[in-house]
């Protein structure tokens, strides 16, 4: 990583807007994109990809504790930041994984250029629509629908909501409140897609793998075929009894789908 | 003191019970409640309200917009306000409001809002809002930009209704290269804008700017948030380097007289708990969708309002009644409460709404009749 595109230990500066970021392990760059609820924690599903793996989890420009800057006001523009920021931070191409509202970012900035991508994992993107199925309506659903809505296993529902106290400190209520702005912001109208995307989804020519519980209650898995069917050679993972997170309901089968596409990618 | 008699068309045949199934009487609750043939009597009865106000002597009648709700029928007011410019003779027709940020070309709003001047000629008051929460969700339109689309919807109505056209107007929201208003409004320089709200510190320092100088109705707030807020218009004004006149300053407020406190309790009630308990109520994510108001306005409001992101609280008239979101009682009751918000703010715009929830005609009548004789004339 180039070291002049590190402001702080936890900050990573791209044309002047500065994000947070975090970094685990060693090994080919891997950047992942995270969902509309913002900055993950770190999670045993990042621990297992930062065994392989040069990890970089930049949270996204307009949410949490990154710059808001106020001309940012699409995903189309989030993609052409991460494009700067593939350009910036990283001498060679770089294996991108992305979840939900990140994976609609990065499939975004692959159909505008691909060079920087040495592959692109897509996990239950955001991004496309299909008539006449529906998405769930994240901005109607009150925090216990949302839990609830996440997982397949509502063990993981419960946990969350049993997880979740009131926030403990002013940071926090900001975080919280600038993920949600964002959240808006970015995917209110059109409702989490981009009628513009779709038709240029051929435009992605690296190895691609889509990956879906396959009971996921917020993006239906009937979406999975279209963006296997629109991006050339994608690889298509359904993970059974799994709702919109793989990354938290079956994080070691969903490392292990990821590791092994990229092991075949490398090979 | 001016007085508006002010409408929010509710839906009474509603059935209250079978509704409780829906999150709320906004947005969700399923079409299929409204029955066209009642809701025709509906406007005949509200309608002779609105125009009956003239004969009791108020300064105005008002009616307002609300999409998809039970708690209004009014998704397009003007077709109310032009119904009632026919009916009427003298008496001012306040539009309160349009909610700018809703639509895809505001010179619609400009060309209404003129059309209705002329057909009046000159009676029109109008006013400027952002919609409320639940309309985000029953447009599509996107509440992160809704204070930009307010600004700039504004910006380019005020310019349509004062600028001779043709002219061509560069927003980020409204790009026109031809805005030419046929007709242009009767009054001039425009129709009074008025701004209701909730309360906001932004929107107050925005109306009470002195090119603006827009006058500002709380609305069904407490009595302790409509007295911050009305004084809030003031000390900010005499920032802006003026004083406020009482005219620029308005209470709404859910009014009710009868010859008791007692009797204008009882008969007040049902109307008044249905507003608040079954009508207006919504959740959180309906209400405040991220976006439409600041961050900062939002914290505030959560300090303030801490149960509203969960199942909202029955409220009674008495609280109700206590914490003065409703002046309700006796004509003596009700002029004191009056006179002590004039006390408090100077205000001297009373927007009041005679009619509230399920309470029948004959109630809303008697109501009117009383406030005219007993209450306007000691205010004045």
């Amino acid at each position: 990583m180039a070291q002049d595109s590190i402001h702080a230990a936890d900050r990573l500066v791209t044309r002047g807007i500065s994000v947070r970021v975090r970094r685990a392990g060693a090994g080919a760059p891997l950047l992942f994109l995270h969902g509309i609820r913002g900055f993950p924690d770190w999670l045993p599903f990042f621990e297992r990809l930062a065994r392989h793996y040069s990890l970089l989890i930049p949270e996204h420009p307009c949410f949490g504790a990154s710059d808001d800057p106020q001309w940012l006001r699409s995903v189309p523009d989030l993609a052409m930041y991460y494009l700067d920021l593939l350009d910036h931070a990283y001498a060679a191409p770089v294996h991108v994984v992305g979840h939900s509202l990140g994976g609609w970012i990065a499939a975004e900035a692959a159909v505008r250029n691909t060079q920087r991508f040495a592959s692109l994992t897509l996990l239950a993107p955001a991004g496309i629509r299909i008539k006449g199925i529906p998405t769930a309506d994240i901005f109607m659903l009150s925090p216990e629908e949302t839990a609830r809505h996440r997982f397949y296993d509502q063990n993981f529902a419960e946990a969350s909501l049993q997880a979740a106290p009131a926030p403990a400190s002013e940071a926090e209520v900001d975080i919280e409140l600038q993920n949600k702005l964002a959240g808006v912001k970015f995917s209110w109208e059109p409702r989490a897609f981009d009628p513009d995307l779709e038709k240029w989804l051929h435009r992605i020519t690296v190895p691609t793998h889509v990956v879906w519980g396959v009971e996921d209650k917020i993006l239906p898995s009937a979406y999975a075929r279209l963006w296997a069917e629109r991006v050339a050679g994608a690889q298509l993972s359904l993970i059974e009894a799994c709702g919109h997170v793989p990354l938290i309901e079956k994080p070691d089968l969903a490392a292990e789908k990821i590791l092994a596409f990229l092991d075949r990618v490398r090979a | 003191m001016k007085f508006v008699c002010f409408h929010l068309m509710p839906y009474r045949p509603l059935d209250l019970e079978a509704a409780k199934d829906f999150r709320s009487a906004w947005v969700v609750l399923p079409n299929s409640f409204y029955d066209p043939k009642k809701g025709a009597a509906e406007y005949d009865s509200y309608l002779d309200q609105l125009v009956y106000a003239e004969k009791l002597g108020f300064d105005a009648i008002g009616v307002n917009e609300h999409h998809q709700t039970a708690y209004g029928s009014m998704p397009a007011p003007n077709l109310i306000a032009s119904a009632l410019i026919q009916r009427t003779k003298k008496i001012k027709i306040a539009i309160l409001g349009r909610a700018l940020p809703l639509v895809g070309n505001p010179v619609n709003i400009a060309e209404e809002f003129a059309m209705l001047d002329v057909l009046s000629k000159g009676r029109i008051i109008t006013g400027f809002v952002r919609g409320i929460g639940a309309e985000y969700h029953s447009t599509g339109v996107n509440p992160a930009f809704s204070h930009e689309r307010f600004h700039e919807a504004h910006d380019l109505i005020i310019k349509a209704w004062t600028t001779p056209g043709p002219f061509a107007f560069d927003g980020d929201h409204f790009r026109l290269r031809y805005v030419n208003l046929w007709p242009r409004p009767y009054q001039t320089p425009h129709p009074p804008v008025w701004i209701p709200s909730m309360g906001s510190r932004e929107t107050i320092v925005w109306a009470s700017a002195p090119e603006r100088k827009y006058p500002f109705l709380v609305t069904f707030s407490p009595q302790t948030a409509v007295v911050r807020y009305l004084n809030m218009y003031r000390e900010t004004a005499q920032a802006h380097g003026y004083t406020a006149s009482g005219d620029q300053l308005g209470w709404a407020v859910p009014v009710y007289v009868a010859d008791t406190d007692e009797r204008a309790r009882k008969e007040a009630k049902a109307g008044l708990e249905s507003l608040f308990n079954n009508f207006l109520p919504m959740p959180w994510e309906m209400l405040l969708p991220p976006g439409y108001t600041s961050n900062a306005s939002l914290k505030v409001t959560m300090k303030m309002r801490p149960s509203l992101g969960s199942r909202p609280r029955n409220q009674t008239i008495d609280e109700l009644i206590a914490n003065g979101t409703a002046v309700i009682g006796s004509p003596q009751t009700v002029r004191e409460k009056i006179e002590r918000m004039r006390e408090q703010t100077g205000f001297e715009i009373l927007v009041t709404l005679p009619q509230f929830g399920v309470m029948p005609d004959a109630l809303a009548l008697r109501n009117m009749e009383l406030f005219a004789s007993e209450v306007m004339p000691k205010l004045r």
